[in-house]
């Protein structure tokens, strides 16, 4: 204890030096200090409130938000499998349980010699390679029983996570379909150039000319969005970079961060080039660690080239850089509010709006953010011109989008496609199997049957933000939207009430059924609360958050049906058992000391 | 949803109502509504209830239910309560969220049992009661929509003589029954 404590200080010391003891790095200093221990003490939690000269109440509200931190002990090795439908289509529940007989160990507990913890996840964004995993925060996918038994081993003879077979970390691209932005060639610097020639101005009539739209799922103009940020008050301005990527099937901000980092890198200075902004934050989500050092590198390499720093291309005055920031496990970091609040190292809950990030947004300046896609999308047009997108993709639409395809396909990966394809196509092009539903857009998405298959994928029609996650025929729709609705219990903010309690009333209601204890009474509910989680709940999550429910008993009613009591009601526990306690310390067992129900 | 009386009114309203594991508070305050209660007595008539002594209850129109579910014998008058009345309502705290006694919920029953009758002062050693005609205890205190299917909830503890009155009138003429945030405000 006396060496630990003559130890960390100097550690955490480090850690705090490294980010200035600024208040608003919180979530990147409890993150860094996390490391040293493996989880925050309160003696730290202390400290850095001592540091930043914070409250530890403020601290502690940070600490508890996000998942990833932990504020108990955890396992030397920190094992956590990703849940998302599709993981659990590929198996993962069985070789998490292979796992856990292994080591002994139980759900969301560490191993009586502090060695491993094993928990589960939301989505990682693998859906392509499930079922996935991270161990220590970095990701393996395309696990197996066999794999599993390996890293069994591995933990067991305690090998640093450095030394493990360098296979186990490939994560492939699975480009199988590219299009105007995957299947270009792209030279660094030459959109900069390009945007440069034509000067802010008329670079920014292009980006409208084009009328591209966000494609981190509300589609909004990015033309109109860059304006405004331009015109807004304030002495500094920020472009984020929304890298949070958490909609459960969504995995192809991945694939561009880690083969295209050029071009959003490039599409973040030209955002400043427009705006004026000067920095630029790319908010990577927590699951995706492996992707900071290879950014990083980049950055290094685009500064070396003078494509990033002071003076971009030599152009006086055009400064322009970088940073990443880590989130740490929340999906509703992804709203772009709770982000900027995650930004500035407090829990991620979103803001009221308006006022809108343009206006106020990172430290109450103006703020672009922009998802990863889009802001690869304005490389194209700062090279081919904004008209390049008329007569591709629909009218309200213009372009292509990238799906993130997973589920029961042949072919999982990315697929580039202009807007307007229609999900046959994609579903064809994929090698579905069999397909009785598609669930576009993540878990606050649409489910569309058979039936809807004609239909396409735009604005005007079916939107995304990118993900397609396809269902065979023997799936069971109603397992799909318990998984969604676990995901939302677990991803709701807490802030607002509609959400808070109605997401875990809905998981609730959901298990009830799936235990065999459901009737007609709580498929009404279901309807009902739906209804008021849409009208009144804060933000999008909740707003969203009974979508597949209401979809999947729309569409596919009879994987419901089939679990219900065919009763008026029946209680989510078991009465006679209710009485057991009693019934053994007073020692009775009369026909009144029981409740037998005749099913 | 559920309308207690078509459009023209013949026969009167039939109202049934029980204290399950509540204090009597929420009778008390169906009793404040005073002098209309000879009103109510005009459109209504009651089966099952402490008002009545009757014992067991018949078909009704709605059913009043005061209190939590804390007991064997809480279930089987609910669940009698429920197969008769085609409008059933939650009255009060405890029946809407399990309430006061609802606070026993995080100590084991059992343990609570055999403080309560075991653990006598001067040496003499009791017993947990056996009699079977005391209701058996269930070993958490549950609002009544995890028992049975509930149809409407009037929060209050209790609510107001005002709250209950406006809420069964609304719900005998017709009307979806409505309680604004003055009724519903209790600081
Ligand atoms: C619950 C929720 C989660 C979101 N997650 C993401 C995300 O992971 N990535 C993203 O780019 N946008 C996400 N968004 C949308 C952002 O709020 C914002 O609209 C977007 O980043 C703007 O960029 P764009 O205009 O380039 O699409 C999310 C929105 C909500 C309501
Ligand atoms: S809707 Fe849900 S996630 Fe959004 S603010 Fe409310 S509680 Fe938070
Ligand atoms: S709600 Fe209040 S008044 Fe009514 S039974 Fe419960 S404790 Fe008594």
């Amino acid at each position: 204890m006396t060496k630990a404590a003559g130890h960390h200080p100097t550690e955490l010391d480090v850690v705090l030096a490294r980010h200035g003891r600024d208040r608003l790095r919180l979530v990147q200093i409890l993150r860094e200090a996390q490391e040293i221990e493996g989880w925050i003490p309160p003696e730290t939690v202390a400290a850095i409130a001592r540091a930043l000269d914070i409250g530890v109440g403020e601290v502690e509200s940070t600490l508890e938000f996000y998942s990833f931190f932990y504020r108990r002990p955890r396992g030397a090795y920190v094992v956590l499998f990703s849940d998302n439908i599709t993981d659990r289509m590929l198996g993962n529940r069985s070789i998490f349980d292979h796992l856990a007989r292994r080591f002994g160990v139980r759900r969301g507990e560490v191993s009586s010699d502090g060695l491993v913890s094993l928990d589960y996840c939301s989505c990682t964004g693998l859906c392509d390679q499930g079922p996935a995993i991270l161990v220590n925060g970095v990701a393996i996918p395309k696990m197996t029983l066999a794999r599993a038994d390996q890293i069994h081993d591995l933990i067991r003879s305690k090998v640093p996570i450095t030394a493990w077979p360098k296979e186990f970390f490939q994560i492939d691209h699975n480009i199988r379909r590219a299009d105007m932005l995957l299947g270009s060639p792209f030279v660094p610097g030459s959109a900069l150039k390009a945007a440069i020639a034509m000067g802010p101005e008329a670079f920014l009539v292009e980006v409208k000319r084009s009328n591209l739209r966000g494609r981190g799922g509300a589609g909004f103009t990015t033309g109109v969005k860059w304006e405004a940020a331009k015109k807004a008050q304030g002495d500094e301005r920020f472009i984020v970079c929304n890298a949070d990527e958490g909609e459960p099937g969504t995995f192809k901000d991945r694939v561009l961060m880690q083969y295209y980092p050029e071009r959003v890198i490039e599409g973040m200075a030209l955002a400043g080039f427009v705006t004026g902004a000067r920095s630029g934050l790319i908010y990577l989500r927590g699951e995706y660690l492996y992707l900071k050092t290879p950014l990083e590198e980049k950055f290094a390499e685009l500064r070396a080239g003078r494509l990033l720093g002071r003076n971009i291309l030599g152009v006086e005055g055009f400064d322009f850089d970088v940073e990443i920031h880590m989130g740490a496990g929340a999906y509703i970091c992804g709203e772009e509010t709770a982000l900027i609040e995650s930004l500035e190292g407090k829990a991620g809950r979103p803001r009221i709006r308006p006022p809108f990030p343009v206006v106020c947004g990172y430290k109450n300046k103006p703020t672009v953010v922009n998802n990863v896609e889009t802001l690869c999308k304005v490389t194209e047009i700062a090279l081919q011109g904004g008209a390049t997108y008329e007569g591709y993709g629909t009218k309200q639409s213009t372009g292509t989008k990238i799906l993130s395809v997973s589920g029961d396909v042949e072919r999982p990966g990315i697929y580039e496609f202009p807007f307007g394809v229609r999900v046959n196509q994609v579903l064809d092009e994929a090698g579905a199997r069999n397909p009785k539903a598609v669930q576009i857009s993540g878990a606050s998405g649409a489910c569309l049957g058979i039936r809807e298959f004609g239909r396409r994928v735009a604005f005007e029609d079916v939107p995304t933000a990118g993900a397609f996650m396809v269902f065979g025929e023997d799936r069971d729709m109603f397992e799909v939207a318990r998984n969604f609705a676990h995901f939302f219990a677990h991803e709701s903010c807490g802030f607002c009430t509609p959400c808070r309690v109605g997401t875990a009333i809905q998981a609730k209601l959901m298990d009830k059924i799936a235990n065999g204890h459901g009737t007609q009474y709580e498929m009404a509910e279901l309807t009902h609360l739906r209804e008021v989680m849409r009208a009144g709940s804060h933000c999008g999550l909740g707003q969203t958050a009974g979508a597949a429910i209401a979809d999947t008993i729309g569409k596919f009613r009879e994987d419901y049906e089939k679990r219900l009591a065919h009763k008026d009601f029946e209680p989510a526990f078991d009465l006679d058992a209710a009485l057991a306690r009693a019934r053994s310390v007073s020692g009775r067992d009369d026909a009144a000391s029981h409740i037998l129900d005749h099913a | 949803m559920f309308h207690v009386a078509p459009t023209t009114r013949k026969r009167k309203v039939r109202i049934a109502t029980t204290s399950l594991s509540g204090c009597f508070g929420c009778h008390m305050s169906l009793l404040d509504i005073d002098e209309r209660l000879l009103a109510l007595a005009e459109i209504a008539e009651f089966d099952r209830s402490p008002i009545t002594d009757i014992k067991h209850c018949g078909p009704c129109d709605i059913a009043i239910v005061e209190g939590g579910v804390c007991n064997a014998e809480n279930v089987h008058v609910l669940r009698e309560l429920r197969a008769n009345a085609k409008v059933l309502v939650a009255l009060g705290a405890c029946a809407v969220n399990g309430g006061l006694p609802a606070q026993r919920n995080h100590v084991d029953v059992g343990e609570c049992l055999a403080r309560v009758y075991t653990h006598r002062s001067e040496g003499q050693a009791g017993a947990v009661p056996n009699d079977p005609e005391l209701p058996l205890l269930l070993d958490k205190v549950h609002p009544i929509n995890e028992v049975v299917r509930v149809d409407y909830f009037v929060p209050g503890c209790p609510p107001s003589g005002d709250a209950i009155w406006k809420y069964l009138t609304d719900l005998i003429d017709g009307r979806i029954p409505r309680l604004e945030h003055p009724m519903l405000h209790f600081d």
